[in-house]
């Protein structure tokens, strides 16, 4: 937490209302009453959320949100690099979640990693007599084809759970007939506001069906961890699970990057839990603390201040050789990060940044831009609860817009007002803003580069960052005639 | 609470490297093969995706038209970010977000409340309506929906409304589109039909092609002919706006006012009869003048017959400025034959897209050799088969009708070929089997720009030959040994 009041020149709490009401003042009284609790100034020195969150999305007004389906398969399951992971339903969702979160995988495709589009592609006949039948028949064909797979996950889309399908009973059926974890997850698409539910759902069962299940081969040690919350993205976990691992931690677990089944059934016997994507995780961390005693911690591994707390912070709760360890990667990174400041600080002195994305980016990558010298002015989540903006608060300068399930329209209003030199988002922001002449970066699949994790992520973050707002490309936009 | 499936707990085993081996290459055998074409239930990477998608590109094609979603919010997440993916452009839709209650109470209340919000934020010229799995499982009844929408004032009476029942359990994005377009054009030409009236002009439907460039050779063709037209739809500035520091929520489509007066157009001519089927049996009985159904315009000949018949119905002599266009493809078809003559495909995707394909590639003295469609039927399989029999290329052509990539990879790995065409979801097994894939096919996502390269037509030809001809040349200096390294190829 910082302990400074940060604050940007000319953004005043006023300043920031005003400009909320005018982005306001085109709805229907209906639409502004739901809209306007979600957006406002932030307050650094409270310390708490300045904004509602996680209520419906308002229909009609373009959202940037997904579903539970998306929460449950992208996010979650997905990643799971041994498992087959059946789109239970309909052919779309399956089909648009298809290798588009970049949660990078290791293994021979179709042999021991399982990064295709595996779908029930219900047809009208099932909607009507029910893919229970359908269910059992395709998981014996995923054993039967794919003899290395470690188990089966079933992802309900939205028709599922209307027809009253029981994906329970089958799933306990044909796990005992293949001898196969087959989890069945009720993650379809109307459940809840956004894809926060299909997290809790799929934490549930993994709480449900999995934990416990395995146990490591190894003796443990009181270095055992398990790295929660992390998802690969571009790598990302290539960097945190070695800086861990040369922390003197043993990483016995990765949730759920590149991520191993019986591993993350084994996990119940880790000593911490360290978390990542709080947002997405923090369900199965209260489990196994409550069930199974595992203490855990919400770290940053975005750019050199936020890791070297981390690290120093995670120290604490190990003996000396741990802290040694620590201060001694500390010092073997630090002048490499100071060089990497030191290569791209003077570029990007000053500049500001809005962002708006998903679990724990909009406040955990705040710092990485101002180690480069940059300023947010601008923060909001996707599907974020009330915990997430109070984590946020601290992180924002003082007085600068907070914006929650923002629509289209408002972040277009808020950026032709903040003028900022980058937006840090999604692919669906993505074009409208770079049509507006605003350099932009994707901030979910780190705009396919990566990792930004780690000390090993902050160079390919600067340069990236860098790339984008000094592009002599942007030079060109307004036409000399 | 845990362990419900009752596994037994063990030790965690992992899978000895020799049995990966061994598996690795069973999945490439003949055996491996067997079992997988025998697969009942399980589809695996589909070359298609749902209804809705393609409802949406038919409405992006529309002059202020806002696509709307009536369905859970996720579904409009994924449609946008397909075509953002696809284009690396906005693409503005909204959503009624339907969430557990409207399982319980229907989806009126959201489609309503969502209808108001739209029109007001985003005030759009016409919203097109289509829904995703939900509302189609409840059953809910759009047309009693919408008119109850007008008459609450949720949408101006005036506004054209048109809406189309798109679920994702039937068909695939191509009938999507047909319904969403069929929709519009019955909502827009409602009552404009005047008796006597002749736009002199040629209704030309592309039908669902993802091109941009295509649609643009299309415009560019009738203009040399000098003959007037309506697009229907449009989305080539859509899907290709400029960068100039503006957003523009909707920079292009097919005007309003053109695709009303269309049903007094001299003549229609809907291209790609899959995914037009719905759409020209109703202009058919609907519309004045001359209808006409083609295929795609992909190659020499089906380009001859689509400027014959634009020539035919206008009364036209073909410009000379095409005239000179066919040489330059033909032209380049003989330099370039060497270097593709022979050459085994492996080809998917959309039923019309298909057929170009192949039609195509026999016109090079190419073998189309494993064809496959995740999403089409026997009359497809007729006709492509029908293409195969006329040429000696063709003999050796295999058709895969409803089989998805997974089958392809064992196709690919028992019985090699020497290429692939399709789109990015190929990119696995073109990897896995060492041969290019030339991505003709939509979505792409992982190469720039390929959307604004026309392939209908000869220009067409012109670019699917250099892309595939200078890729075997490339493969070539990639791998011959120094000796037979060369300046000339």
């Amino acid at each position: 937490m910082s302990d400074k009041i940060k604050t940007i020149d000319g953004i005043t709490k006023e300043s920031t209302q005003e400009m909320i009401d005018k982005s306001l003042s085109v709805y229907p009284e209906k639409g502004r009453k739901k809209r306007a609790p979600h957006l406002a100034p932030n307050d650094q020195s409270s310390g708490s959320a300045c904004v509602k969150s996680n209520k419906k999305t308002v229909p009609g007004v373009m959202s940037a949100r997904g579903c539970a389906y998306a929460g449950a398969k992208g996010v979650v399951w997905g990643p799971i690099r041994d498992m087959v992971h059946v789109s239970h339903g309909p052919v779309g969702c399956g089909w648009y979640s298809w290798g588009t979160r970049r949660n990078l995988v290791t293994g021979v495709t179709g042999v021991d990693k399982f990064d295709m589009q595996f779908t029930s592609d219900f047809q009208e006949k099932d909607i009507v007599y029910g893919g229970d039948k359908k269910l059992s028949v395709l998981l014996r064909e995923a054993k039967d084809l794919f003899p290395l797979a470690k188990g089966i996950s079933v992802l309900s889309e939205c028709p599922v759970g209307l027809i009253g399908d029981d994906i329970n009973s089958v799933a306990k059926a044909s796990s005992k007939e293949l001898g196969l974890p087959i989890i069945p997850c009720s993650c379809e698409g109307f459940r809840g506001v956004s894809q926060s539910l299909g997290h809790h759902i799929s934490n549930d069962t993994i709480r449900d069906y999995i934990i416990g299940t395995r146990e490591f081969a190894e003796p443990s040690s009181p270095y055992d961890i398990a790295l929660i919350g992390e998802y690969n993205i571009g790598g990302d976990a290539w960097s945190t699970k070695p800086l861990l691992e040369e922390c003197g931690l043993n990483v016995k677990a990765v949730w759920t990057g590149d991520g191993e089944i019986e591993k993350i059934a084994a996990t119940h016997t880790v000593k911490l839990n360290v978390i990542h994507c709080y947002r997405s995780m923090n369900y199965m961390c209260k489990v196994m603390e409550e069930k199974y005693g595992i203490p855990w911690i919400e770290l940053n591994f975005f750019g050199p201040t936020k890791i070297k707390q981390s690290l120093r912070k995670l120290a604490e709760l190990f003996d000396d050789s741990i802290k040694e360890k620590v201060e001694a990667v500390i010092a073997k990174y630090d002048p490499q990060m100071q060089a990497v400041i030191e290569q791209y600080r003077p570029r990007l002195e000053g500049k500001k940044v809005m962002l708006y994305v998903g679990g724990l980016r909009p406040r955990h990558t705040i710092n990485a831009y101002e180690d480069l010298g940059m300023a947010c002015v601008g923060s909001g989540y996707e599907f974020a609860h009330g915990d997430d903006y109070d984590r946020t608060a601290p992180e924002m300068p003082d007085a600068t817009v907070v914006y929650d399930d923002v629509s289209e329209l408002e972040f277009e209003e808020f950026a032709d007002a903040l003028k900022p030199d980058l937006i840090g988002s999604g692919i669906k922001e993505k074009y409208l803003f770079q049509k507006m002449g605003i350099p932009f970066r994707q901030m979910h699949s780190w705009d396919y580069s990566g990792p930004y994790h780690g000390y090993l992520g902050f160079p390919t973050f600067a340069r990236d960052i860098d790339m984008a707002i000094n592009s002599p490309t942007w030079e060109l936009v307004k036409a000399p005639f | 609470m845990s362990n419900l499936l009752g596994l037994e707990v063990k030790k965690i085993a992992p899978t000895p490297p020799e049995e990966v081996e061994r598996v690795k290459n069973w999945i490439n055998s003949e055996e491996y093969k067997e079992k997988n074409f025998a697969r009942q239930a399980l589809v695996i990477t589909p070359a298609h995706a749902c209804q809705p998608l393609g409802a949406e590109l038919a409405a992006h094609g529309f002059e202020g038209t806002l696509p709307f979603v009536h369905g859970s919010q996720g579904c409009t997440s994924y449609f946008r970010s397909t075509f953002n993916r696809h284009y690396r452009e906005p693409a503005p839709a909204a959503s009624s977000a339907m969430s557990e209650d409207g399982a319980v109470f229907g989806g009126q209340n959201n489609l309503h409340e969502g209808l108001e919000n739209a029109v007001a934020l985003y005030k759009p010229k016409m919203i097109a309506v289509f829904t995703s799995c939900m509302p189609e499982v409840i059953g809910d009844d759009l047309t009693a929906f919408i008119k109850n929408a007008k008459q609450k004032g949720c949408v101006p009476n005036d506004l054209p409304t048109p809406y189309a029942n798109t679920p994702s359990f039937n068909g695939c994005h191509i009938h999507g589109y047909d319904s969403m377009l069929v929709s519009i054009l019955q909502t827009l030409t409602e009552g404009k039909q005047i008796e006597g009236r002749c736009t002199g002009k040629l209704n030309l439907i592309p039908g669902c092609d993802f091109n941009t460039g295509n649609y643009r050779e299309y415009k560019r063709i009738l203009k040399e002919f000098g003959v007037p037209y309506t697009l229907l739809a449009d989305i080539s500035e859509t899907f290709d706006s400029p960068l100039d520091g503006h957003y523009r929520i909707y920079p292009g489509g097919t005007k309003l006012d053109d695709a009303a007066d269309s049903i007094n157009g001299k003549a229609t001519i809907a291209l790609g009869s899959y995914s037009t089927t719905k759409t020209f049996g109703w202009v058919k009985d609907n519309y004045s003048g001359k209808h006409v159904s083609m295929p795609v315009p992909f190659g020499v000949a089906k380009t001859d017959a689509f400027l014959m018949k634009i020539s035919e119905l206008f009364g036209k002599p073909i410009p000379d400025s095409l005239k000179a266009e066919r040489g330059r493809a033909v032209d380049l078809m003989t330099d370039a034959h060497q270097y593709i003559h022979g050459k085994k495909f492996a080809v998917y995707g959309d039923p019309d897209y298909l057929l170009g394909y192949v039609s195509f590639l026999l016109e090079m003295g190419a073998v189309p050799y494993h064809i496959l469609c995740s999403k089409g039927t026997k009359k497809l399989e007729k006709e492509i088969q029908a293409l195969l029999d006329a040429s000696m290329y063709g003999k050796e052509g295999k058709i895969y009708i409803n089989k998805d990539l997974w089958h392809m990879h064992s196709l690919l790995m028992t019985d090699p070929v020497d290429a692939m065409i399709g789109d990015t979801h190929g990119k696995l097994q073109a990897r896995t089997a060492k041969i290019p894939l030339f991505r003709f096919g939509f979505p792409v996502f992982d190469r720039v720009n390929l959307h604004r390269i026309p392939l209908i037509g000869y220009q067409g030809v012109l670019n699917m030959l250099s892309t595939i001809c200078n890729k075997f040349i490339d493969i070539t200096d990639d791998t011959c040994d120094d000796r037979h390294f060369e300046m000339m190829r």
